[in-house]
């Protein structure tokens, strides 16, 4: 039983009294793609949010490779190794496609502020092995023709693709993906399906929000359901897809109300 | 005729490259907050008293404004961390008032450090004024110009070529999006006011040998510079530039071919009709949310 990449010890948050997640323990393995799905409100973004460093927990703990990040300021959780997408899909529209991804590799760069403003030597080197890094990533995802366009002018599947790439570029061991499949046709769904089981294999870590169940149950190692901000499943596809109370939580309250 | 024109076209350009290095501190802490700092403006006071007072010890141009450039930078700095980075949860709103009182505070001390006298020093060079094909040229008007131009173009090299530069417009763009990529957003909001500072300095250190400084001059450089962001585009680069320099301009010929009293009015009068007009200013453009 290898250690936790990521573990959560009774976590709750609450807004204005209301709870949105409730008393949650979870964990991720290293090398796992973790599923957590549930009904809208089940608490899936909060929990999402509260991981990378967006939202803080009412009480409860996160530990990151056994470092305990839940008061952590967002950039120090990236820089320790966790990198997220977002739902509603956050790239740099202003900036071209290369200049998002060498964003992305932001922390591992060296000139500091007084390099950066005299705009010196080691600042272009740097310059040069960043460009060349975030072309290299570009070229893996089929992006290196479009690397100087104007990101906001790529199209939707191609901008979901770039933001996977930018948060790739600081060479996470975590990666969140806020619904990667949202909004796309299911062709473009699989494609980033594709990429992503071919990332795991490399090694990987992923914890997925998504409402594709084919993507979802094709992917996933281990599912998380919540309902409500409390777990009320957890296993592989199978045994998820079986349990009375997903499937209670998914076809509907209408038998009870 | 011509040489009079001529004549205006240089002075409204070297007004508008002052009236655009204080746009360009507006635009970027725009930019990276969200906010107008209206202490811009004081910041090219200070830029001004000290040099004068570094002159005075010195007897070093050169060396009397760069110093004071520096120390102004450093009191931008200081702002931010004392005024802006305090603030719990920053709303654009609050940092717009607290940056008025932040004004306020600035010139009070200003006055009490450096004295209500109206200060100034001679120009860079030796030689006050050239004639340039019959035309009668100030060169600390060409020094303004020069410098200006220098500026601008290492700002631009910054925020297109550096790492920095990237971060900084990053977090301008979007704060979750920049801190997951780890970039340190507060820090970036530190670097704008130290940007502005810089900007704001060197326009009061490059103007002064010709209009003097004193310490209650920053409500207006704060006026100018803000009308020179809105005419050109607010949170604009390119923007800060068009509107300083159209500012400039219309300042030195209209208070030729109208009335010299009616100078100042041309930049309230310029700021109401770009509002009524064209909001989003010169080369702003409506913000498009594609979906």
């Amino acid at each position: 039983m290898t250690a936790p990449l990521l573990r959560t010890e009774a976590l709750n948050c609450y807004f204005d009294g209301l709870r949105a997640v409730a008393d949650l323990s979870f964990e991720v393995r290293p090398g796992e793609i973790k599923a957590v799905i549930g009904p809208n409100g089940a608490g899936k973004s909060t929990l999402f949010n509260m991981i990378a460093g967006v939202t803080r927990p009412t009480s409860g703990q996160i530990f990151f490779d056994g470092v305990r990040i839940d008061a952590m300021p967002t950039f120090r959780r990236a820089r320790l190794g966790i990198a997220r997408t977002f739902q509603n899909l956050q790239i740099f529209r202003e900036m071209t496609v290369l200049e998002n991804v060498m964003t992305g590799r932001h922390m591992h760069g060296r000139a500091g502020v007084i390099g950066a403003l005299l705009h010196g030597p080691s600042l272009r080197a740097e310059n040069r092995a960043m460009a060349d890094a975030a072309l290299e990533l570009l070229a893996r995802f089929e992006l290196d023709g479009k690397a100087d366009v104007v990101a906001g002018d790529l199209g939707f599947g191609q901008m979901k693709v770039l933001e996977l790439a930018r948060a790739l570029a600081s060479e996470p061991r975590l990666l969140l993906l806020d619904e990667p499949a949202a909004g796309l046709p299911q062709a473009e769904a699989e494609h980033i399906g594709k990429i992503i089981s071919a990332l795991n294999r490399d090694g990987m870590t992923v914890l997925l929000v998504e409402h594709n169940m084919r993507m979802v149950m094709s992917l996933s190692h281990d599912i998380l359901v919540l309902n409500n901000g409390m777990r009320i499943a957890e296993g592989d596809a199978d045994s998820v897809r079986r349990h009375p109370d997903v499937l209670a939580a998914y076809l509907g309250e209408a038998e009870h109300a | 005729m011509t040489t009079t024109i001529l004549q205006l076209l240089v002075a409204g350009v070297g007004t508008g490259s002052i009236y655009a290095l204080i746009a360009l501190g507006f635009n970027v802490v725009f930019k990276s907050t969200g906010a107008m700092n209206f202490a811009q403006g004081e910041w090219v006071v200070m830029g001004g008293m000290i040099s004068a007072l570094l002159f005075a010890a010195t007897s070093n141009i050169g060396l009397a404004c760069a110093l004071a450039v520096v120390i102004v930078i450093m009191a931008g700095i200081a702002s931010e961390r004392l005024v802006i980075w305090p603030l719990r949860r920053p709303n654009t709103l609050l940092i717009t008032l607290v940056s008025i009182g932040l004004a306020i505070c600035t010139r009070s001390l200003v006055m009490l450090v450096l004295g209500k006298k109206p200060v100034g020093y001679p120009g860079f060079s030796q030689v006050s004024t050239l004639v340039l094909g019959g035309v009668a040229v100030q060169t600390q008007t060409l020094w303004i110009i020069g410098l200006t131009l220098a500026f601008l173009l290492a700002m631009h090299l910054f925020f297109e070529r550096s790492m920095l530069g990237k971060a900084l417009r990053a977090a301008a763009a979007d704060r979750d999006a920049a801190a997951i990529v780890g970039v340190r957003v507060e820090t970036t909001v530190m670097l704008s006011f130290a940007i502005a500072a810089f900007a704001g300095a060197l326009a009061g250190a490059i103007i002064t040998p010709l209009t003097l400084s004193s310490y209650d001059q920053g409500a207006m450089f704060g006026f100018k510079g803000f009308s020179a962001a809105m005419l050109g585009g607010v949170g604009s680069l390119p923007g800060a530039v068009v509107g300083g320099l159209a500012l400039g301009l219309l300042e030195a010929f209209g208070s030729f071919y109208i009335s010299s009293d009616f100078k100042d009015a041309i930049a309230f009068t310029v700021l109401l009709l770009i509002l009524f007009a064209r909001p989003s200013g010169l080369l702003g453009r409506a913000d498009v949310i594609k979906v």
